[in-house]
Parts: C-alpha cells; structure tokens; sequence
C-alpha cells in the first residue's frame, strides 16, 4: 500500500495551490487555487495531468478548499463549470460564504478593469458555490465508505482548516495555509495528535523566525500616524477579507485610544459586506473576540466610512484599504498610480506579494519608477512600508507542528524553493522524519500504514489483560519483560479471516491432536543417613531453590514440581528411565519428568540433584 | 452491555434518564429536572396574600356525615392554600440518587433539558466522570440554568432568606391526612419515597464549576474516551445542538436514539446517516406517549416492501414540519387578534427553537400588519441567547444556513431589536421597563412552570382581563396544579403542544431503515405499536427502573495487528494442513481508539531469538527418527510393543551410542529418557524435525 502525492501546483513556489493526494486507490484534491502572478494558461493547475479524457468524476472522490484566498480557491470555478468536475467539493462554512465574494471580487477586477477574456462567469460562480458541501470543525464526514475526512482549525483566515484524510487505514493531513499563534481576530491552529503517514505543509516563511508581533504592530501603526499626522494618505492595498479586517480592529482600535479623526475608508461596499459576514462568523474566530462579542462585536468599525472614487484626489490625510491586494490590478493600482508621486504619502503593503505583481516590485528593494502592467511608469517617491507581521506561521511553527504529530513523511509546498530546501535539511536531520519538496507536475510516493484484522478468542483476551512475566538473567543483570501476547498464536486459513487464539487453543483451531513431546530421566540422589521420603523432598527443594534461580518449587509429600518438571521419589527396582547407576542402600532414585518448554530449567534442577551423588 | 432507565421522563423539558453500562464502563445518558413538580409550591408567598378567600372552604358546607366528609377530603377542589409556601426545591431523578457518583465514568447530555440537573451531580466532590455534550448544547443550557438561578434568587428576594436546613422541612405538613392525594402523589412519589430527589437549587458558582468539567463537541465529532470508546453526537434535530449518540467500542456499535424531529425549521435535521446499521440501537423516544394517536390501524405493513429510499422520504416528507409552521402561524394569528382587540399576550414558551421562530413570524407579521404592539422579551439572558443565536449557522437547518450564505442574519429578530420593535429586558423590574412598556404587547417571559420568573407577574397582572392569551405550552402544566393559583382566570388561554419527538408509526419505518442488529425499546412503546414486521434480529423491551442486559452481538473481538509486525512473525507451514499457516504473537496489544491492536513490542528482538517449539502436532514414525538419528550419527535399535489389550501402540527406541538412552513414542506423545543432555538436544531436534510444531 502507497500513498502517492501529485503536486499540481504551489510547488516550489507560492501560488494556485493544488496537491492531488492518492490514498488507497482513492484521489483526494487538495484545494484549487490560482497563481496571481501569471496572465497565460499557467494561472491554473494542469488539470490534463489528472485524466487524459477529461473524466474527473470517475479519478477524483471529492475536492477540499481549505480556505478562501485566491491562490486556493481561484481555480474551482473552472474546474467545476469549465472541465466538467461534478463530484463533491468540501469547505468550511465561512470560506463557503465568503469564497464566492472574493471569486467575484477577482473575476470583475480581471474582466473589467484589465479587459481580459472571462475564463468563468458569475453564474459559473454560483453554480459551482451550489455544489459545495460545508464542514464543520472536527466534524467527521464519511465521503464514501472509504474515505473520512475532518477539518481542523488553521488560524490563517477566517475559516481556514487543516484537513485531515483517511482511507483504511492510511492517513494524511493536508495544513493549507496556517498560522501558529494567535493574531488580532484569530486562534492559533489546533489540530490532535494523529497518527499520519504524510503530512503536507505550507513552508511560506521556511526560514524565518519571527518574535512577539507587537513591536511590528505598534511599527505599523507609527508609520501610518506619521503619514497622516504629516498630511499625507496612507494607502493599504489588500484583499477583500482576512488582513483588511485584522489592520482596521488594530487602527480602530488605536485611533479610539489617541483620539483621531483622520478618517478611515474601505474602498468598496464589499469589505463592508464583509464585516457583516464577520459578525455573524464569530465563532470562527479568537477566544477573546468571542467573549466579547456580546457587549460590543469588534467587527462593528467605529471610524470606517465607505470610500468615493471621487475622494482620490481631496484634500488632506485619510487612510484607504483598496482592493485588490499585491497591487496586481483594479482599484488599488488605480488610486497608487495616483499616490505614488507623493512622497507625503504611504503605502503600507500587508503580507505576501506574488512574484510579478507591482507589490513585489515594491517589496524587492527601493525602485524610483514601477512599470504597471499596461506598459506606463509611475514614478515613487511615497514612502513603503512592509507590514511584517504575516498570518503564514514560522519556520518554528512548521517544525513544531511537525514534531508534535511526528508524521512517517513530510512533503513541502506553498514556499520558495531555496528556503525550502533548507527546512527539509532541518527536519530530516533534528527530526528524523523523511521530507520531501517536489516540484509542479512531480509525485511523491510514500509507504501507508495498514493492518490485518484478526478475530481474537476471548481466552487469548483474557490472557492478554494479566501480567505474565518473564524473568531472565542476562550479564549479571535481572530482566523482567511482561510478554502478554507472547501466549497468542495466529492462525490463518486460506479464504477465512486471520484467527487470533491462546497457544492452549490452537489444535482446536488447527483440528489437530497434540503430541507431547516430553523428557524423562529416573535421577538418583545420594541419602545421608536415614532420610525419608518426604524428607528427601524437603532436602532436594532447598537445594534447587540455591542454584536454580527464581524457581518457584511446589512440595507435595513425595514429589516436587518446577513449571513443568515433576519428579516424584521412585520405589521400582528396576525403573526404564533409569540409566548406569543400580540401587543400592545409599542411593535413592527421583523419577523425573519435563516438557520440552523447560528444556533447560530440567537439566539444571537435574544437576542440581546430582551433585549430591 | 447493561441499560437502566432510572426515569422515562415526562416530554420536551424532563427528557429520559439512563444508566448505561458499556464494555467496563458506567455511563449516564442526561440528567434533567422534574420541574413540573416544583408546581407544588405557591408562585407568591403565602403572607402577601392571594385570593384565596374567593374559593369556598371545605368547612363551609360540612354538613354531611363523617364518611361522605372523607370522600369529599379526598376530591375535594384543590385550593390555592393547598400549595407549599415554601422557597421552591427541585425534583431531581430519583433513581440516579441510587448510584454511587464516583463510579459513574461517563456523562451524556443530549439537549439542554437533560443539562439542567447536572450540577447537583458535579456538586459532589467524589464526581470524576468525564462530561460530553454538543457546543451549542453546553451554551444554550448554561444560560437555561442562569435564568433558573436568577429567578429563583428573584423569588428568594421576595421570600426572605432561606431556611438553613438540608431536610426539606416543608414536607413535614404534607403527610396529613387532609392533603390532596395530587400533591402528596408529587412530592412523595407513587411508592412514597420521592422525598430524597428534592434539592436545593444550586448556584451560579456551582453552575461555573460544572461547565468547567464539560468538554464541548460538535455534530459528528468523535472523540475517544479512555482509548476504548469512540463517541459521536449526531443531530436530533429536536432542538439546536440537540443530538443522539453513536458509540463505537471493541465490543460492538451502540446507538441511543432519543425524541427527534426529522425535519426542523430552526435546527439542524436529524441526520439519519450516521446512525445506520449498528448493532445495538436503544430507542428512548417517549414523547410519544404523551400524545394518544392511534397507531395500530395505520401501522406501515407494507415496510417490507419498500426500500431504503421511500423509507427515509416518509420519515422525512414535510407534512410534519408544516404543521408545525401552522401551528406558529396560529399563535401568530391569535396573538395578533387579541393584540386587535386591545390585549395582551404573555408567551411563556421557553423551547428556543420555538421561541426564535416565534418572534422571527411575530415580528414579520406586525412589521406587514398595521399594528403597532411592541414586543418585550424579559429574560436574564435574553440578550445572550438571541445574539449567540445569529452566531450559529453551523447549528441550524439548510434554509438558514443558506441565509449565512447570502449574507443574512440566520434569525430575523436581529433588525426588529435594532429598529426597536423588539425589546429586551433581563428583568421586569429593569430601569429601562417602564418607560418604554406600553399596553397592549406581545411579552415571551419564562418559566414555563408559571411560578418563578416575570410570567408570574404578568399572569396575575392580565389573568383577569377577557381579551388578553396567554400562549402555554402542553405538557401538563394546564391540567395539573399549574393553574390553581391564579383562578379564577378570564384571560385567553391558548395551549400549544409542538411536536417534540418521533412519531409512534414512524418508528417501524425508522427502525427498518437504520437496521440495527437489537432493538431495545421501551416496553410502554412496544405496548402500543406492532413492531413485529421490522426486520431485526431481536426486538427487547426495558422499563423503569429495571436492567435488562443484552448479550455481546459479535462473537469475537476483532484485533488489529500491524502489518510490519505481520511480516516479522516467524510463520509456520503445517505439514499435514496446508491451508493453515501460523504463528506465535509477538508485540504489544494496546487498545488505541476504540480498537484492539497489536503493534511492536520493545522487546521483540528478543524473544525472535531462541524460537523452539514448544507444542507439536503430527506423530513419529520409529524408522524415519532413527534414520534421522543416524545422520547425527547416534545409532539406537527398535523395539515395537503392542500395549495392553491393543489400547495403544508403542514403540521404543534404545540408543546405545555415543550414550545411553531410550525414546518412547506413541501417537499421543514422545518421551526422550536419558541422563545425557547434549544426546537429548539432538534427540529432540531430530523429533522437531519430523513434527509440526509451534
């Protein structure tokens, strides 16, 4: 049995996340994202590498999204509506109310401000939202006979899960993007301690180590009190949900504390729509949050107002969160190509920008002039600011999520490769742990767990649940080993279900008799003196317990049994079992008799009887 | 596998009560309160006054002779002086105070009634049993006892401070002779020992440290108690997180299906799924009862026939679910008549479920109507309830959970707060009450009991007012003491009984479609329906207060063993059978997740070493071990001796070189005489090798 890990995209790169994992002859597709960065055909996932006819329904059991970013769920759109893919598709209840916004978000930006050919429609949206069937956490869905899945909190965004599958036996977690300790609105990820085969994670940050995030914070807000305080507009490019909502409760908040009036824009009603999501979504978010939100719900902005294309060019300081974020195109682009100039003004740039967006251009060191995408320059003279606190956990996340569920494998993606490489050296070497980091179109094959399911006699059971130890001395030292199982046999007949019985049991189970395989010896043993019978016994008991080790000796009148062993005094003049030595006044005989499973513990009583002689 | 049902219950707010005993564990499925019986005491105390003088005493028209005074004693009209003056104690299950507390392992509760009475149990210092129930179970039931407490200690405050005694000391008046047999039947019981479930209310601390031994679940999440069980609560679909249970063990699968509703308006619906073909299935439905439907004509006689599909739309066809939204729309109606006629009504409805959907129907109907009647909510916990509620999509039917999707509230009273139609109030008394009361209105007050809380108030205030309602639910508070204090009453009174389990002749249709291998049903049920077309293997009845035991369903445990462990046993082909092959166990069994299995050992190594056989099958031929003997170059001779009257054969091996010796062989076994050990070891390898062995 193999678990086969097909990386169709965010290999080796960040973007259109897509990882097709087989599980016992079962295909799971782990989100279906799009890469922001790229304009041609490789904006998707390669779907072609999946099926050759296009059949999707019949190779994949069901599709999971883990939550609602682009790079995540950009793609299932046209994966559903456009390649014909109709089998299940799974999210959670947020990233199922909130997908659908962000997919529209994107698909306006893309065909009506960058005139592009619609690759899915609003209908496309909405017929594929249709389809979706939502999770809850920790909730235990049975996708088919085979296949169980369970989500498991991510902290990312809101609604971001870690997915958890198993099939048989087998099991694997996907992560998604996640985030290991708790931010404004979020809870750190929360998973149980399973037992994996494989475990796929997100390595954004594989290298970095980061510290508290309130000195950043507090950065954050200086820099734009500055920029305001000074007359200039601080420009916060972001996407619709998620960071918008975690920088507005931090200025919110912090514009209620010092008492400023600057106001504070979403650019379109969309965010504010979004917040209502939120609000009614608290449960999805941080313990504190939730206590709170009977008094006062923190999504309730005090100083946000709805921003006016006309408002570009007024007067005096504001704060804008524009759509989309990266600066890749729309709105945000629009209204920075306005601000840019200015070097009153600020662009504070949150989280990660995808390679071959403005905002990694602005990101990679300080360019005076930034082409946009149609080919004009705008010069940049306004200050840039990273928001260094990112929602992707740190290296130190990813090695102690790793540590903690010690899967059997480990396979990276949704990072960059040099970093990557660097944390698979990590953690195959302070792990142990097999790791693998495979590029777009490559598969990973890892052995699964798997178990053979046996029928156990209630005997054997029984057996199992009392101690049986075993003592031996090995090296001058006492070892004591409790081998319960070790009385077990297991029994196999061909065509019928393994059988697991007490050794006792097993020619009844084979229908068989036993043969006894036994020895026997009549020893003799030298009296001192008029000893008799009984007394004998006595003499020979005390002797054994010396040099024999831990037997435990049973007396009864003329015999004595270790284990197995039974000797018992014989009065026969001419006993069989008696070798060399005749009878004689001094001289009396021990007719003796062992199995074959005391083999040794026979003939050191034996030699201990002898030395007599 | 043992079932004790400590109480049946008593509908929607006293659910059953079991005690379960399941693979070495004791497990307790709810553990509500009887709070009906707390009718017994006066909703005012006794010295600010009723009205009582307005009913005629007994001593009043005594005329006639000493037996027919007696029969009169015994039927006389109860009065409100009847009554207990008293701080109001709680009924608890009677039976559960049998059963040591500490040896309870495990706690179930399905639905917030079944949470109420749980602190008198977590009180107790020796109470280690782990708790299990769903999220929205542990919050809604939560602010359910808060709202107990605070309107108890409301009454406290009207009452004065409380007696310090753990006695119920106003029992001791009620054993009289002249005390109606209705009220000594509540608080003694039928058999007379009831007095012992009668407690003190417990507090808002005992509640906090109660709620702090939860652990809180959601729908279908399994969790694993002790490595041996896997519990799962799935949606009953009665009220929200309400559930039924799904345990999975070594022995066997249980489930516990209680009063259920297949298709809900507010949660989320029953989920059948997860319930399917388990081995155990106890049916714990009782709320039928309470109805008298006739079954036995209409009883589904053609099951048989149908198949799984047909039978999961007829329990889920929504001919139920609409009558349900009939009977709101009534209460709407009505309401809305009297409201019309210058009325008031008090809803002292406190189902949530019902509650929600109410004032979502109320509020739509007046917004579209031209009347202008505030409704007032006055609940401790009104504020909570009604925001966690818009908070919960994951806990509510399809339909609003569509709403999240379209980004609206999940219930609609959310607006009508907002636009100050809707107005709530923690206490009758708060600030803000009067100024903005106005008359007539549309009041939800809690409880339902009508003897705590501002329905008290609010009943005596409208009772004599001929175009008011008063919206009650069933459940006997109508027909048993619930009433007395407040006769005579000229109010409207409006009785709703919502449907608060399954229905009797759906349950041969639900038990056909879920297969279990055993029913257990309760013998009241199966007295009233004919279960005998339902295709199971055995259909049991248990009773209160009773234990059946139901023997183990699988003959053996099932035990999984690893299969790199499998590869490492050293494995033995038999001779004489060659389908069979076996091999002794190595490794550790630990029980992991509610399965038996067998994984590698520390001391595995070990033991793989000196391998020898210790048990053998098959027999020696004397030739064949001598030709082996020779090759290990002992040499011996052969001797064949018939045994006494041909019983058993024999054959004997003397060896002479390189010792002597002797090897007695029979079919039965194989002795191995001689005081040479090394001669021995080979003897015996010799033998092996012509033996099957282990």
């Amino acid at each position: 049995m193999a678990i086969d890990c097909l990386v169709l995209g965010a290999g080796q790169e960040i973007g259109k996340s897509c990882v097709v994992v087989t599980i016992n002859n079962k295909k799971i597709m782990f989100d279906c994202g799009m890469h922001m960065g790229c304009d041609d055909h490789n904006r998707y996932p390669d779907f072609s590498i999946l099926s050759k006819s296009g059949d999707f329904d019949k190779t994949i059991s069901c599709v999971i999204i883990t939550h609602f970013h682009m790079d995540h769920v950009g793609a299932l759109p046209y994966f559903t509506e456009v390649c014909g893919y109709n089998g299940p598709v799974y999210m959670s209840y947020p990233t199922k109310a909130l997908s659908p916004l962000m997919l529209e978000d994107y698909r306006r930006i893309m065909v009506d401000r960058r005139g592009e050919e619609e690759l899915f429609t609003s209908a496309h949206i909405a017929t594929c939202m249709n389809k979706v069937i939502p999770l809850d956490l920790k909730q235990t869905i049975q996708v088919d006979q085979d296949l169980q899945i369970r989500a498991y909190y991510a902290g990312h965004v809101l609604g971001a899960v870690m997915v958890y599958a198993k099939v048989g036996d087998a099991a694997i977690v996907y992560t998604g993007d996640y985030n290991m300790t708790t931010d404004r609105h979020l809870g750190a990820a929360k998973i149980d301690r399973l037992q994996l085969d494989l475990l796929i994670s997100e390595s954004t940050y594989a290298t970095t180590t980061r510290g508290s995030k309130y000195p950043r914070e507090r950065e954050f807000l200086q820099a734009v009190h500055k920029c305001v305080a000074g007359g200039g507009k601080a420009l916060i490019p972001s996407f619709a949900l998620g960071r918008a909502q975690e920088l507005c409760m931090l200025l919110d908040d912090y514009w209620e504390r010092m008492n400023i009036k600057v106001p504070i824009y979403f650019s379109s009603g969309l965010t504010i729509q979004a917040n209502m999501y939120y609000k009614m979504l608290i449960s999805w978010t941080s313990q504190n949050v939730k206590e709170k939100h009977v008094a006062h719900n923190p999504f309730d902005f005090k100083n946000v107002k709805d921003f006016d294309r006309s408002l570009i060019h007024a007067p005096g300081p504001c704060v804008l969160f524009a759509t989309p974020g990266m600066l890749c195109a729309g709105f945000s682009l629009e209204v920075f190509k306005h601000w840019a100039p200015s070097p009153l003004n600020l662009v504070a740039l949150p989280g990660y920008s995808v390679a071959g967006t403005v905002g990694h251009k602005l990101m990679s060191g300080k360019p005076t002039t930034v082409d946009l995408y149609n080919g004009t320059k705008v010069d940049v003279r306004c200050k840039i600011h990273q928001v260094a606190f990112s929602p992707h956990t740190d290296a130190k996340g990813i090695m102690d999520l790793t540590k903690f569920l010690s899967p059997k494998n480990v396979v990276l993606v949704h990072g960059e490769k040099p970093s990557m490489m660097s944390l698979k050296d990590k953690i195959t070497s302070e792990l142990d742990i097999p790791c693998f980091v495979p590029a777009n179109g490559e598969t990973v094959s890892v052995a699964s767990t798997a178990f053979i399911k046996a029928n156990a006699s209630d005997m054997f059971l029984k057996s199992c649940s009392n101690p049986n130890f075993r003592f031996s001395n090995s090296s001058a030292q006492l070892r004591v080993t409790d081998q319960r199982t070790s009385d077990g046999v297991l029994v196999i007949e061909k065509s019928k279900k393994a059988k697991i019985v007490h050794q006792d049991e097993v020619s009844e189970a084979l229908r068989e008799e036993d043969h006894i395989v036994s020895l026997a010896y009549c020893c003799p043993v030298k009296v001192k003196g008029e000893t008799d019978g009984v007394g004998l016994i006595k003499l020979l008991s005390k002797k054994i317990s010396e040099t024999v080790s831990y037997a435990e000796i049973h007396e009864s009148e003329t015999c004595l049994q270790v284990g197995s062993f039974k000797g018992s005094l014989c009065l026969k003049e001419e006993c069989v079992h008696r070798r060399g030595i005749s009878s004689c006044s001094e001289v009396k005989f021990l007719c003796c008799n062992w199995s074959v499973a005391d083999l040794e513990l026979g003939w050191e009583i034996i030699n201990a009887m002898k030395q007599n002689l | 596998m043992e079932l004790t049902c400590l109480s049946k219950g008593d509908g929607f707010h006293y659910p059953p009560c079991h005690m379960l005993n399941l693979s070495g564990f004791r497990i307790l499925i709810d553990c509500p309160l009887d709070l009906l019986a707390t009718t017994i005491f006066s909703p005012v105390p006794c010295d600010v006054g009723t009205e009582a003088s307005a009913y005629p005493t007994p001593e009043e028209d005594d005329a006639q002779n000493p037996l027919q005074k007696k029969q009169k004693l015994e039927e006389r009209q109860m009065t409100p002086d009847d009554l207990v003056c008293a701080e109001p104690w709680y009924k608890t299950v009677k039976a559960l105070h049998l059963w040591e507390v500490s040896l309870i392992d495990i706690v179930l509760i399905s639905n917030p009634m079944g949470l109420l009475g749980l602190p008198f149990l977590t009180q107790n210092p020796r109470f280690c049993a782990k708790i299990y129930m769903t999220e929205a179970t542990a919050k809604i039931g939560q602010l359910m006892m808060e709202d107990l407490v605070s309107m108890h200690m409301e009454f406290r405050r009207l009452h004065g401070p409380p007696e310090d005694s753990s006695f119920p000391w106003w029992t001791k008046n009620l054993d009289g002779k002249d005390v109606p047999a209705l009220l000594k039947n509540v608080v003694f019981g039928e058999n007379g020992d009831d007095l012992g479930s009668w407690m003190r209310l417990y507090s808002l601390d005992d509640i906090k440290s109660c709620m702090k031994k939860v652990q809180s679940l959601k729908f279908a999440e399994e969790v694993c108690y002790n490595g041996t069980l896997i519990i799962k609560a799935l949606s009953s679909g009665l009220d929200i997180g309400a559930c039924n249970w799904l345990i999975n063990g070594p022995n066997g699968s249980l489930s516990y299906v209680s009063d259920s509703i297949f298709v809900s308006h507010h949660a989320k619906s029953f989920d059948i799924d997860g319930l399917r073909g388990t081995d155990v299935m106890i049916y714990s439905g009782f709320s039928c009862l309470q109805t008298a439907e006739m079954t036995e004509s209409d009883c589904i006689s053609t099951i048989s026939e149908n198949n799984d599909g047909s039978l999961a739309a007829s329990l889920l066809d929504n001919e139920e679910s609409l009558e349900e939204l009939e009977k709101l729309a009534f209460v709407c109606s009505c309401a809305a008549e009297s409201a019309d006629a210058g009325g008031s009504t008090l809803i002292t409805i406190t189902r949530v479920g019902i509650v929600l959907q109410l004032l979502e129907l109320l509020s739509n109907s007046l917004e579209s109507s031209s009347l202008k009647v505030p409704i007032f909510v006055i609940s401790s916990v009104a504020e909570e309830l009604l925001a966690y509620a818009n908070t919960i999509p994951e806990w509510l039917c399809e339909q609003r959970q569509e709403k999240l999707i379209s980004g609206e509230a999940s219930f609609g009273h959310l607006k009508f707060i907002k636009d100050k139609k809707i107005h709530l109030f923690p206490a009758i008394h708060s600030p803000n009450l009067i100024t903005s009361w106005q008359e007539p209105c549309i009041v939800f007050a809690p409880h339902w009991s009508l003897r705590l809380g501002p329905s008290v108030q609010l009943f005596q205030r409208w009772r004599g007012d001929p175009k008011s309602l008063l919206v009650l639910e069933d459940g006997g508070i109508s027909s048993g003491l619930g009433l007395l204090p407040f006769r005579p009453i000229s109010m409207k009174i409006l009785q709703c009984s919502f449907l608060s389990g399954i229905r009797l002749q759906k349950l041969p249709a639900l038990v056909s479609l879920l297969k279990p291998k055993i029913v257990l049903v309760p013998d009241v049920v199966n007295q009233r329906i004919n279960l005998s077309s339902v295709k199971t293997k055995a259909i049991l009845n248990y009773s209160e207060n009773m234990t059946l035991s139901v023997a183990r369903v699988v003959d053996n445990a099932d035990v999984e063993i690893m299969a790199e462990l499998a590869t490492k046993l050293s494995w033995k082909k038999l001779r004489q059978r060659e389908n069979f092959g076996i091999a002794r166990l190595k490794g550790d069994l630990v029980m992991e997740n509610g399965k038996q299995r067998l994984v590698s050992g520390l001391d595995q190594e070990e033991s793989s070493g000196k391998a020898r056989s210790l048990r053998h099958w098959g027999a020696v031929a004397p030739e064949t071990l001598l030709d082996a003997l020779m090759k290990m170059s002992i040499i011996g001779s052969i001797e064949h001796s018939r045994g006494e009257n041909g019983a058993e054969d024999k054959s004997i091996i003397y060896i002479t070189n390189p010792s002597g010796g002797m090897i007695e062989t029979s079919e039965m076994g194989t002795t191995i005489i001689t005081d040479d050990k090394t001669v021995a070891s080979k003897i015996f390898q010799a033998i092996d090798g012509l033996l099957d062995g282990l």
